[in-house]
């Protein structure tokens, strides 16, 4: 189950999508995520719903890992969707078996929300899959530059997210050994009454949050005696990269609003 | 050619000084280092020695007595100058890599000191090369070995070559592999670049390899001199808690056991050549 989710997770490759500089991509998913309320009619969420496609196909993500990998969203879509179909009562009525009642309406409605829903989902899931979470931290790092002005620790922000997605597997690893020789020593998570499973993660949890003071003071020791003193006067060993077809996808973003508005009813 | 690169000079820490039971870590110590050497500086656990090497890099400073380094007596203004010609390596693989794949992790001293992009590119790769670690550019680090990791921690130190390099038990938690990768990217440095090494450890074996050793015991410089100066006070190493190198013991047996071997030997590979020419030299 774990395996197959793709929140957050990131599938290294090269199509274009992947090798567009995580600024765009960041401002491409922000910029979409707005257009998207333009479309209202058939045509409209047509034209979206194929743009996102033509995205996922360029991106190489194979549609059918993309989908399968969001079951869980896809469980809410249908309730949403059912939702619409059940509490609107406008238009015609479609189908009238005793208590459940559809109508054009409520049919419609629903049919664009889990489009409007689906594109949004596939879009910002295609950011992370193509883009490496530091390069997302750089991007975010660059694009909230502006924000210094008014104090925003933005240095600190961005470091204390790649930190934060540095240490996550050496974290994971050190609870998996934890967990293993609590068993060993008898404890049992897996079954029980729940009052009971919660106790038993208690002895899991504090020897990891020790561990991890432990990991972050030597951290600390460790940056300070390389030289760290904040962001004052550091340069950027990762250099970020904005060309044209950058320029373009925003373009093509632009090209999409239009078209959107002009369809619109 | 022969100078002085660091130097300790009556030097007494105390960790806690308001409570008078404590001990002083470091207590009245002072010895110097010459450029170039390599040392050891041994001694069982708590005797001192990471107190030692905080107090090298100004990561702590002494109540009485004075560190100096490159030249320069330790203090705020100085501190940032003598740490950036400084390399320092620890104990934990894991706890000390910032940066999210290898080459970030070795860009990292050097972004902190304000390198220009294009230097840092060649650094990085030529820091990398020095430990044999440029295949692994764009690994992150829980896809490393331990001792893939210590080494990647060395070209971070080295990034910004520095004239001194101290480890920290950098090998004791690695398997005896990681263990020989290390100890051998050190001493293929020291023969290329003749880096000053300082290694702080409590295996015997790879002391043996240093120009000069320090034997701390509980805060005190016991024992101070070449390996075979050091190791030929064997029982005393022993009562301080520190085991001799496996070829070392196996002698000082054979010798007990009525075996006329000649003098000692620190390395297995001279014990068994003083083994296999035995019957003929008799
Ligand atoms: N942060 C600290 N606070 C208080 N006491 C400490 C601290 N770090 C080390 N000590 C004490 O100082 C002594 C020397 O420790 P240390 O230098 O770490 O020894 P070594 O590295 O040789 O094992 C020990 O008695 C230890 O308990
Ligand atoms: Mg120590």
């Amino acid at each position: 189950m774990m395996e197959k989710m793709i929140f957050g997770r990131f599938i290294p490759g090269d199509s274009i999508i992947h090798r567009m500089d995580p600024r765009a991509k960041i401002l491409f998913v922000f910029v979409f995520i707005a257009i998207v309320f333009i479309a209202n009619s058939a045509v409209t969420y047509g034209i979206l719903l194929g743009f996102t496609l033509l995205v996922v196909f360029l991106s190489k993500i194979r549609l059918y890992f993309l989908i399968n990998g969001l079951k869980p969203v896809f469980i809410l879509l249908i309730f949403t969707f059912l939702l619409h179909i059940f509490f609107t009562r406008e238009g015609d009525l479609l189908v009238d078996i005793g208590f459940i009642e559809i109508y054009e309406e409520g049919l419609r409605q629903g049919i664009f929300i889990s489009i409007r829903f689906l594109v949004l989902v596939f879009i910002t899931s295609i950011l992370t899959l193509t883009t490496s979470p530091i390069s997302i931290t750089d991007g975010i790092e660059v694009l909230l530059g502006p924000f210094k002005r008014v104090k925003l620790p933005v240095h600190e922000l961005a470091l204390m997210m790649s930190i934060s997605l540095r240490f996550i597997p050496t974290l994971m690893d050190e609870t998996g050994k934890i967990l293993k020789a609590q068993m060993a020593r008898g404890s049992d998570i897996g079954s029980g009454p729940v009052k009971e499973r919660i106790k038993a993660v208690v002895p899991l949890l504090i020897p990891l949050f020790v561990s991890a003071f432990k990991r972050a003071e030597d951290l600390a020791t460790a940056m300070e005696v390389r030289g760290y003193r904040g962001g004052e006067g550091r340069t950027r060993y990762r250099q970020l990269d904005w060309r044209f077809k950058d320029s373009l996808s925003l373009l093509v973003l632009a090209g999409l609003a239009g078209m959107l508005w002009y369809f619109r009813v | 050619m022969n100078s002085i690169i660091l130097s300790f000079e009556n030097v007494t820490f105390t960790y806690t000084q308001e409570d008078a039971s404590v001990k002083p870590a470091v207590q009245d110590l002072s010895f110097s280092i010459q450029d170039g050497e390599w040392i050891a500086l041994v001694g069982h656990n708590g005797s001192g020695k990471s107190t030692i090497a905080k107090l090298m890099n100004g990561l702590l400073f002494p109540q009485t007595g004075k560190v100096s380094a490159m030249g320069q007596l330790m203090a705020e203004e100085s501190l940032w100058d003598i740490r950036s010609q400084m390399g320092m390596v620890f104990q934990n693989p894991d706890n000390q890599f910032v940066g999210a794949t290898v080459q970030d992790d070795v860009a990292f001293a050097l972004e902190n000191n304000g390198v220009p992009h294009e230097e840092m590119v060649l650094r990085v790769k030529e820091s990398l090369h020095q430990v044999k670690m440029e295949a692994y550019l764009d690994h992150e680090p829980h896809h490393l070995s331990g001792g893939q990791k210590q080494r990647v921690a060395i070209a971070g130190a080295l990034a910004l070559r520095p004239r001194l390099l101290i480890l920290d038990e950098a090998t004791s938690m690695l398997d005896p592999q990681g263990r020989m990768e290390v100890i051998e990217t050190i001493r293929e440095l020291r023969e290329a670049t003749g880096l000053t090494v300082i290694s702080i450890t409590h295996d015997l074996e790879e002391a043996a390899l240093a120009d000069r050793i320090l034997v701390m015991n509980a805060g005190q410089k016991q024992l101070e001199g070449t390996p075979d100066e050091v190791f030929l006070s064997g029982n005393e190493l022993t009562t301080l808690g520190l085991d001799l190198p496996f070829s070392m013991r196996m002698t000082h047996l054979l010798q007990e056991a009525g075996v006329q071997l000649q003098g000692e030997h620190m390395t297995e590979d001279e014990l068994v050549d003083e083994l296999w020419t035995f019957y003929s030299r008799k």
